[in-house]
């Protein structure tokens, strides 16, 4: 336990992120969390952190850290070339950081979010159970809001001695590609009766484009017009992670991380929750395609990455 | 019947109807209740709304067929459930003036005076159908029309928490310090929202909100108490 990591340069929106702030929805507290949180689960696993530990979370511009204590990092997510001292290191490994080195990034390679995770986690009073930072009510990380330059951080105890922890890796086999053109599966609904079958045929064939105005609280796309059988509107309903909004424009919008617990436009489908880091790691610009799936397919796959996910922290011996 | 569908992978949406009523509302706080009593395994939390309950759980622990049939179970039982009566949370609200700076446009725009819209607004005991929007907003229902009034044509850049308010023929609060189209008619010295209290959040859905005018001699007597932790908000039964 002990200090981490002055920030030299903030970066674009860097922020401590957990798995959430669950347990107040019914209060219209939003959750928060890291926007890809396999990609954090695995970066706490590779430092001996439980999954839910706080990390930070970086998007496209990454920012300059210099190191204040020995400690080991993993950077998991997005490929934003992470240099140590100018030498790049490898995602989705961990790797020793002493002290007075700097953490910089570069070009964005591939996505648009990435972790850092730190063996102890960062160091952070939690609020309604979470670390996670939530701007725009201002609670949770670093002062509730994003890093900025001359911040220094803490980190907390490490489970391990740092020696054991550096030098684990992800196999490869198992690292996403977020560049690969698969198609987002989605479960329809729950307001899929508000869509005629052809309109919700022509969700499920079109092509989509990211648009620039995307942020932690969701992605808006732009494409064929997806018209209403009776209008956009319902009554206000729960929004959960992955609802794909259609509002009156006809141009879905993806709610994640940050969106408000409840919302009035009709939902045509909601992204399974492997897909989500897919959708997630998009850039602005990117084409994106939606398939249908079944409630049972989805579960088998989410369950089958809850199994690794589990065998991991039992390697890491974070169980 | 309940309606009950899948919402992605990890959401279940239990449907009770499709009108905003306070029957339909009495039913969803019931279900909550039960839920909650249930303890079913593999369920993180629900969101009741106006007319539905969505359900966040864990698939690892529990699919969507076998969380769909413990609910159908339930609601067999849902009408034995002995559902204790709603609470009425007492609002005290300093009116007009400084901290109510629309009040006056709001009674002009209604031909009425002052002392009329306050009375009329503290006249009814406002059910919260659901929280939302931002952290601890209360969508309250019950207002009458007449002193409806529509949001400013140029809304404010800071309101601060507490603040009551009027839009078209809705009344609320706001939780905490934001922008904001609403025309504000008065202020509570009560915090509805504190991140790092044991209870964040004062409100709930399904129970009742009453506001009660003081003065500003006892707004600063509240006031101060709330700051000293010793201020205890007064709640009632609901009688129908």
């Amino acid at each position: 336990m002990g200090k981490l990591f002055e920030v030299i340069k903030s970066g674009l929106a860097t922020s401590v992120q957990d798995l959430g702030r669950t347990g107040y929805q019914q209060y219209g507290v939003v959750v928060s969390g890291a926007m890809d949180s396999f990609a954090l689960q695995v970066a706490n696993l590779l430092v001996g952190n439980h999954r839910n530990e706080a990390g930070l979370e970086v998007v496209i511009m990454g920012p300059e850290l210099r190191v204040l204590e020995e400690t080991v990092l993993a950077i998991c997510g997005a490929d934003l070339s992470p240099k140590l001292d100018g030498k790049p290191v490898a995602n989705w490994k961990s790797f020793k950081a002493k002290r007075g080195q700097h953490l910089t990034f570069g070009q964005p390679q591939s996505g648009s979010y990435t972790y850092i995770a730190v063996a102890g986690g960062i160091k952070t009073s939690s609020v309604m159970g979470s670390k996670s930072t939530y701007v725009k009510a201002g609670i949770g990380g670093f002062e509730g809001r994003y890093l900025q330059n001359d911040d220094r951080l803490d980190a907390g105890e490490a489970n391990e001695p740092l020696g054991k922890l550096s030098g684990r890796g992800l196999s490869d086999s198992l690292v996403p590609d977020y560049r690969s053109q698969k198609k987002i599966r989605v479960i329809p609904g729950p307001d899929q009766q508000a869509f005629s079958e052809e309109e919700f045929e022509k969700f499920c064939t079109s092509t989509f484009t990211m648009t620039a105005q995307s942020d932690r609280m969701g992605y808006r796309l732009e494409g064929p017009e997806i018209s209403h059988l009776n209008g956009a509107d319902i009554i206000s309903d729960a929004i959960l992670p992955g609802a794909i909004q259609v509002p009156a424009n006809g141009q879905p919008i993806i709610l994640l991380a940050d969106r408000q617990t409840t919302g009035g436009y009709t939902r045509i489908a909601t992204v399974i929750t492997v897909d989500l880091p897919y959708v997630v790691q998009k850039m602005s610009g990117s084409e994106l395609q939606f398939e249908a799936m079944s409630v049972e397919e989805a579960q088998q796959l989410y369950v089958e990455r809850e199994i690794l996910l589990r065998n991991l922290s039992l390697h890491a011996g974070v169980i | 019947m309940l309606q009950i569908t899948a919402y992605g992978d990890a959401g279940l949406r239990v449907d009770f109807g499709n009108t905003i009523s306070e029957e339909i509302n009495e039913k969803i706080r019931s279900f909550c209740m039960y839920l909650e009593k249930e303890q079913i395994p593999g369920v993180i939390e629900w969101i009741p709304t106006y007319t539905a309950v969505s359900i966040v759980y864990d698939p690892y622990l529990i699919l969507f067929d076998e969380l769909k049939k413990r609910i159908k179970l339930m609601e067999d039982q849902l009408s034995n459930l002995d559902l204790p009566a709603a609470e009425v949370v007492h609002i005290p609200v300093l009116y007009g003036g400084e901290k109510g700076p629309d009040l006056l446009r709001v009674a002009q725009r209604n031909g009425l005076s002052e002392e009329e819209v306050i009375s009329v607004h503290t006249g009814t005991d406002y059910l919260i159908y659901m929280m939302g929007f931002i952290p601890g907003f209360p969508y309250l229902g019950g207002m009458s029309k007449k002193i409806a009034a529509p949001r400013l044509s140029n809304p404010r850049e800071a309101i601060p928490a507490g603040s009551v308010g009027i839009a078209g023929e809705q009344t609320g609060i706001y939780p905490l310090d934001s922008p904001g189209g609403w025309q504000i008619i008065g202020q509570t010295p009560v915090t509805i929202y504190d991140p790092n209290r044991e209870q964040p959040i004062l409100l709930r859905a399904g129970n009742y909100i009453r506001f009660v005018p003081i003065t500003s001699e006892e707004f600063d007597r509240i006031e101060a108490e709330v700051k000293a932790g010793s201020y205890i908000t007064h709640v009632e039964k609901y009688k129908k």
